[in-house]
């Protein structure tokens, strides 16, 4: 119990005290994070669209699928995606594999199954009267698709909130794409697991604290967008 | 629109983004060195006290990713790093028969050392040879754990156990898959016997319930290479950075840099950078 305190007291004084080493871990998370939640949020979005209101062959199978790739374990794709990017891969040319490029792919990867259910049942409860409705008043189709997207935002956002949750604490795959190079490659995860086999917990705690603090900003936030929180008028 | 100007927004936005950082930063440049190499060297901080005095004095950036010998060796056949930095011997030996690198060139030694609760519930304290001790562990079914990873010091411990013609089972045989301070940090929590590195050892000691019960044989005998990637099976490799590298580390200033290198008051590695080896560069480092 001691020791626990001891640590807890010394991962505060670590962040208080703006230790260059754990900021710059915190600040790599986020970048690559961050990078790959923008650059996955259109396609998904878009695909989220198309399934929600496109009528073609096998759209209730990819439905399932990207359901089903929501339980993927993220060593296995961290462990896909290393065999591709490897030299010895089929992607080897592209050098990627030990970069924070690789590790954005990996992120990229879980992200986008989240994205496209979660986003998927957000826009099947929307009115589909508002997307006709607004086609009849003659806006584009892409007016339109932003006008449904309007209507269910509070949906997508926590579709987008909790891909972000998944992709910012996940050690496996950053772990293997990136290869925990500090300075480089090595995020709020990995450092904690690597931390922890050093015995070194303080840090390791101060870094959870980082990752506890942001998801508590980030939750109040979007209960602050949806306003009162309950059903009513 | 109001809306659809903040969409284009956040499209430049993030492309800018992606311009700057994703392609810009990671374009492989060739002042980036990739190292593969053990736990050991990275966790006890020799290379976190080495690799800056090298960076500074040439311009390189080394980036190490640090895992078991036989998986650094791996990533070094593959193509997948610069230079690889082990401790395993016959595994190196192999890898440079087989064409995946150059040449090895001795860095550095320490030593392994036998673990266990101060207590020493098997009884090794006394006994002189390495392999002895071992029999004895398994003869009282005293737990030990095996780092299980393929590292150097796994294949050190199982060339002991071959040694002592032991086939380790059991229950009380437990085999982690993990790095040197958390299998240390295992035993501690067990009470089990392990081998360690001393280099690892000595960096976590003071958090460790464990005593050094066996050492000194010279089968415990730890010596680091080493090893650039081989420029004919990936000419697009950082072989001239790999080459500087090495050249640093079995230099006079690298070998002094790594004797001077102490944790809690005691020198890790001792240098061993066989001089006549360092500067016979029939090496086809400037062939290309």
């Amino acid at each position: 119990m001691e020791a626990l305190v001891q640590a807890s007291q010394d991962a505060l004084s670590l962040l208080f005290s703006g230790d260059k080493e754990l900021w710059e871990i915190v600040g790599i998370s986020f970048q690559v994070s961050l990078l790959a939640l923008i650059i996955a949020i259109p396609p998904a979005l878009l695909l989220a669209f198309a399934l929600a209101y496109g009528q073609f062959v096998g759209r209730r199978f990819l439905i399932a699928l990207f359901s089903t790739m929501l339980s993927v374990p993220t060593v296995v794709i961290g462990l896909t995606l290393y065999v591709l990017l490897s030299r010895q891969g089929p992607l080897g040319e592209w050098r990627l594999l030990f970069t924070q490029t690789a590790m954005m792919l990996g992120q990229i990867t879980l992200a986008f199954p989240m994205l496209v259910s979660i986003g998927h049942s957000a826009l099947q409860a929307a009115d589909r009267r508002a997307w006709e409705t607004a086609r009849t008043l003659g806006a584009s189709r892409l007016r339109a698709l932003l006008t449904v997207t309007y209507e269910v935002r509070f949906g997508l956002l926590a579709a987008v909130l909790a891909s972000f949750g998944r992709i910012i604490s996940e050690v496996g795959a950053s772990m293997m794409l990136g290869g925990n190079i500090l300075h480089h490659t090595r995020n709020i995860p990995t450092a904690i697991a690597l931390e922890t086999s050093k015995g070194e917990f303080a840090q390791g705690i101060a870094l959870g604290l980082v990752l506890l603090v942001m998801a508590l900003a980030l939750n109040v936030l979007l209960h602050h967008f949806q306003g009162k929180g309950y059903v009513g008028s | 629109m109001k809306l659809k100007t903040l969409f284009s927004a956040l499209c430049l936005v993030s492309l800018s983004f992606v311009q700057s950082s994703a392609f810009a930063l990671e374009k492989p440049k060739n002042s980036v060195i990739k190292m593969s190499t053990t736990t050991s060297t990275e966790n006890s901080g020799l290379l976190k006290f080495l690799l800056p005095k090298f960076e500074e004095k040439t311009g390189y950036s080394v980036q190490v990713i640090a895992v078991g010998s036989g998986k650094a060796l791996k990533m070094g056949e593959d193509g997948d790093v610069d230079v690889v930095l082990s401790h395993a011997p016959a595994a190196e030996k192999e890898f440079v028969e087989k064409g995946f690198g150059d040449k090895r060139y001795p860095v550095m030694y320490n030593d392994f050392v036998v673990l266990g609760p101060e207590a020493d519930p098997a009884g090794i304290k006394e006994l002189k040879s390495t392999a002895e001790s071992f029999a004895k562990i398994a003869e009282t079914k005293s737990p030990f754990i095996s780092r299980g990873d393929d590292s150097g010091t796994h294949k050190k411990e199982l060339k002991i156990w071959e040694t002592a013609k032991i086939k380790p089972e059991g229950e009380w045989y437990r085999e982690a898959g993990d790095g040197m301070e958390k299998v240390i940090q295992m035993s501690g929590e067990l009470n089990a016997y392990t081998l360690a590195d001393r280099g690892t050892w000595l960096a976590v000691m003071n958090k460790s319930p464990l005593k050094i019960l066996h050492e000194g044989d010279k089968e415990l005998f730890n010596p680091y290479g080493i090893m650039a990637v081989s420029q004919k099976r990936y000419p697009d490799i950082n072989h001239d950075g790999a080459q500087a590298l090495i050249d640093w580390m079995v230099s006079e200033e690298g070998q002094a840099a790594i004797a001077s290198f102490k944790v809690n008051d005691m020198v890790l590695f001792t240098p061993n950078a066989d001089k006549a080896d360092a500067s016979a560069k029939e090496t086809p480092a400037k062939v290309q």
